[in-house]
C-alpha cells in the first residue's frame, strides 16, 4: 500500500494491473478483499465488493478491451475514511446507455439473452456505480463505491 | 487462472419415491463452464429425469457468465417439463441468485437433506 503522512492522508491507494485474459478478474478481487478486510469491512460486505470487482474488471476485459492481452485493466483502490473507492480502466469507448435491468422471466422464455447481468449485480451490490467514458475515446474506467457505515434504509 | 469445473451426477431417491439426478459440481463456474454444466446436464436421458439436483457445496467462486450458463440450464429444464432445486451456495451467492430472480424458477435449499426432503 502507498500511503502519505497521516497529516495529509486522505486515501491510502492500492493499483493493480491486469491482462486482458479472462480469470485475472480473481487478482484484483482478492486484492480488494484484502484492502475491505484491512479497512474494516463486515465479510458480507466483502463478499459484495468481491463479486462487484470481479464483474467490473470481466466487463473492462470483454467489451472495453475486447480481449486483447496486449491491453491491461487497471485496478485504483482508495481507502479513505468512509470507505473503499475501486476504479476498473480500460481502453475502450465507454458506454453510452445503462442496459436494462435484467428480467428472469423474460430470459427463460427465450426473450431476452441468458447473459448480462453483470452491471445489474454491480450496482445491486455496491453503494455508488458510475460509468465514466474516457475523453479521448479510451481509458474509460467504472467507478465503485463502498462506505463503511452505509445509511439505514 | 480458473479453476476448472468438475461434474458429476448422483441418481438419488427422494422420500417420497422419485428419482433424482444430483448434478454436483466443484471448482469455479465461469464462462469456461459450459461443457460442466450445459454438457452435463444434456447427457441426462429427458424421458425419465424430471428432478434435477444442483450441488453448489464445492463451488467457490460464480460469476455473471456462470450464472447465464445456470440461466440456460434452466430454460431448457422449463421446456423439458423438469423441476430444477439447487443447494450448497454460501450466504452470498445465495443473494446473487435471489436477487437476479433465479429462486422463481430453481428452489433453493441449504442442504442436500433439506432439498430431498422438499421434493
Amino acid at each position: 500500500m502507498s500511503g502519505a503522512s497521516p497529516a495529509k492522508a486522505k486515501a491510502t491507494t492500492v493499483e493493480v494491473r491486469l491482462p486482458s485474459r479472462l480469470g485475472y478478474e480473481k487478482v484484483a478481487m482478492s486484492t480488494a478483499a484484502a484492502v475491505a478486510k484491512l479497512m474494516g469491512f463486515r465479510e458480507d460486505r466483502v463478499e459484495d465488493l468481491k463479486t462487484a470487482v470481479a464483474e467490473a474488471c470481466i466487463n473492462a476485459m470483454e467489451h472495453g478491451n475486447r480481449l486483447n492481452e496486449g491491453l491491461s485493466v487497471g485496478v485504483v483502490l482508495s481507502a479513505g475514511p468512509e470507505g473503499l473507492e475501486v476504479k476498473v480502466i480500460d481502453d475502450g469507448k465507454g458506454l453510452k446507455t445503462l442496459p436494462p435491468k435484467p428480467d428472469i422471466d423474460r430470459k427463460i422464455h427465450g426473450e431476452e439473452d441468458p447473459r448480462g447481468m453483470g452491471m445489474f449485480l454491480i450496482q445491486a451490490l455496491v453503494d455508488e456505480a458510475e460509468w465514466v467514458a474516457g475523453a479521448n475515446g479510451k481509458a474509460s474506467y467504472v467507478r465503485l463505491v463502498i462506505r463503511l457505515d452505509p445509511p439505514s434504509q | 487462472m480458473q479453476s476448472e469445473t468438475k461434474s458429476r451426477v448422483d441418481q438419488i431417491t427422494s422420500p417420497a419415491g422419485h428419482p433424482v439426478s444430483v448434478l454436483r459440481f466443484e471448482g469455479d463456474i465461469a464462462s469456461t463452464s459450459k461443457e460442466a454444466v450445459l454438457g452435463t446436464y444434456q447427457a441426462l436421458p429427458k424421458q425419465t429425469t424430471k428432478l434435477i439436483l444442483l450441488d453448489f457445496s464445492k463451488v467457490d467462486y460464480i460469476n455473471s457468465s456462470g450464472i447465464a450458463l445456470v440461466i440456460q440450464l434452466l430454460i431448457e429444464a422449463a421446456n423439458s417439463g423438469q423441476k430444477v432445486f439447487a443447494y450448497g451456495l454460501s450466504p452470498h451467492f445465495t443473494k446473487v441468485f435471489t436477487m437476479v430472480g433465479i429462486t422463481k424458477y430453481a428452489g433453493l435449499f441449504p442442504s442436500q437433506q433439506e432439498a430431498v426432503a422438499a421434493l
